[in-house]
């Protein structure tokens, strides 16, 4: 059996977290792990809705020491919730929160005992064993899993702080604005600071401000994990910004202006992360030096029947990626969007079909159909449309009976009833058909 | 002498009206400022909000305002629950 440690980190008093009580070092990090873990029930599933980000590290270490295994959603609306229980009947959740309304059995985030040290000891973790399950939409309406083995996330993560500089002797501290349910946002600020002997910061910052303090709370030198979304703001607000070593975003590509713009007032370079949650991270690019991304060691594209498959490396068995991609060379490409079912709406991918699916399937809907407009601006975010007929439906009814099978942010706006949708003769639905039919709309609207 | 304290009636209603106004224009959304119930959410059901919208309607008040909204001030939740506690908020954190 071939095994990796749980982390990188070696003495026992190297700091693995900031808190906002201060530094954990791994001696305590480990002894935590261990008292969640006993408490943990029968079950051999686990969904770790933790929103402080040091909490759900120990809950995810938990979790692999006791053998269990961390589900990864990308929401958490009851419909998925219900899914998530066909998938693994024996689930439970970790919660952090008074008021988690998850329906499954529930663990709430205990107080730790801080006296209780213990004996030290880096778990050891079998490459073959199971870690994670995430999931992504299908084109069916249920969620697709794949499983991620520690061998595999320990590739990737480890591949990623190499190609960031992350592995030098002067620990850095990682500040996220993702959540770490999100696949980014688990590989590149929870198992990027344990792998890569660096620290994570707790907060989950979401404002601007909170963004700038949390920078300023954790001593330099400091890395922030972020996306687009948060990026565009924490620009806009100009706020003074606490010293930066390095900014890294994924999600979506940055238009060039825009990445220009933060290094410009981070005074710090921006690497973009490029991935999926069936492969995690493959290619990093800085886009103030070349649009061009260059893959992760190991990481091979290989074309066939017109779809870019991704295998090598950390990628146990090929996956079709789902953006247009051009091959430049060996370990060299280019992004040219999405594949037309896909939508990504701020780093949340979902395929259209799916979504139809999901809108056709509520009671009173006759027909309906989603629409991607073209994006206007790179850096905003573009929201879905969709035309429906539903005779009798309130559109509030619609939304609220939407809002519980997909995430909020792929629910259409603006929602348009119609009498009948313009479908041709075999029954499709032309995309040219559909715009129009929402540009009368929106035409009525200003008039 | 005017109380300055505590806003009258009609500049409270005043105020939510521009709140609404400057929600609607920023997210671009289909209601009209009448449409909207000071007191109904306006995360989820409600207004529909999601946390997107809620970034970028932050930005447009913290530019109007001249204040700066955190997750961590105690009523973190508490602002956005409604246009009524969102206007409350901004017309006691205002420096604009």
């Amino acid at each position: 059996m071939s095994s990796l440690p749980l982390v990188s980190h070696v003495a026992p008093d190297s700091i693995i977290a900031w808190r906002a009580d201060g530094a954990v070092t791994l001696r305590q990090f480990l002894a935590e792990v261990r008292q969640l873990a006993t408490r943990f029930p029968a079950g051999n599933h686990l969904l770790n809705m933790c929103s402080d980000r040091y909490r759900f590290s120990v809950g995810l270490a938990a979790a692999i020491v006791a053998g269990k295994i961390s589900l990864l959603p990308s929401t958490h609306t009851p419909e998925v919730v219900r899914q998530i229980k066909i998938f693994a009947p024996d689930v439970f959740c970790l919660t952090d929160s008074d008021h988690c309304a998850v329906d499954l059995p529930q663990l709430k985030y205990p107080v730790m005992d801080g006296g209780q040290l213990g004996q030290f000891e880096i778990p050891q973790i079998d490459v073959k064993q199971s870690i994670a399950v995430v999931f992504t939409s299908g084109s069916t309406g249920m969620p697709q899993p794949h499983l991620k083995t520690w061998g595999a996330l320990v590739g990737s993560v480890q591949a990623e702080a190499l190609r960031l500089g992350l592995l030098h002797n002067t620990p850095c501290t990682l500040i996220g604005t993702v959540p770490p349910q999100h696949m980014y946002g688990f590989e590149s600020t929870v198992l990027m600071a344990w792998l890569s002997g660096n620290a994570l910061s707790h907060a989950q910052p979401f404002y601007p401000a909170d963004i700038c303090q949390a920078l300023a709370a954790v001593p330099t030198p400091r890395v922030l994990v972020s996306s687009p979304v948060h990026l565009r703001a924490l620009l806009d607000a100009g706020l003074a910004l606490p010293e930066i070593t390095l900014v890294v975003s994924a999600t979506a590509p940055l238009s060039a202006q825009l990445a220009q713009d933060i290094e410009a007032r981070c005074n710090a370079p921006l690497m973009e992360i490029y991935g999926s949650t069936e492969t995690g991270q493959i290619a990093t690019r800085r886009p103030t030096h070349s649009a061009e991304w260059q893959l992760l060691p190991g990481i091979k594209l290989a074309v066939e029947a017109d779809c870019v498959h991704a295998c090598g490396g950390h990628v146990e068995t090929p996956i079709a990626m789902s953006d247009i991609i051009e091959s430049i060379s060996e370990e060299r490409f280019l992004l040219h969007g999405r594949m037309a079912d896909l939508v990504n709406i701020a780093g949340k991918r979902h395929s259209l079909a799916s979504l139809d699916h999901q809108l056709n399937s509520l009671p009173g809907v006759v027909d309906g159909a989603f629409f991607m407009p073209d994006e206007t601006s790179p850096d905003h975010v573009t929201r879905l449309a969709a035309c429906v007929v539903a005779p009798g439906l309130a559109a509030s009814t619609l939304l609220a009976a939407l809002r519980e099978r997909v995430d909020p942010v792929f629910l259409p706006r603006p929602l348009v009833f119609v009498d009948e949708l313009p479908r041709n003769s075999t029954g499709k639905l032309p995309r040219a058909a559909l715009q129009a039919l929402l540009q009368a709309h929106s035409a009525r609207k200003s008039a | 002498m005017q109380d300055t304290q505590k806003p009258s009636v009609s500049s409270t209603a005043d105020l939510q009206r521009e709140v609404a106004e400057l929600i609607i224009e920023g997210l671009n959304l289909e209601v009209t400022a009448d449409q909207i119930d000071p007191d109904a959410p306006l995360y989820g059901e409600g207004l529909g909000l999601d946390s997107i919208d809620i970034l970028e309607a932050a930005l447009v008040i913290s530019k109007r305002y001249g204040l700066q909204l955190r997750t961590d001030s105690a009523d973190n939740q508490h602002i956005f629950s409604s246009l009524r506690s969102l206007s409350d908020y901004i017309a006691s954190q205002r420096t604009l």
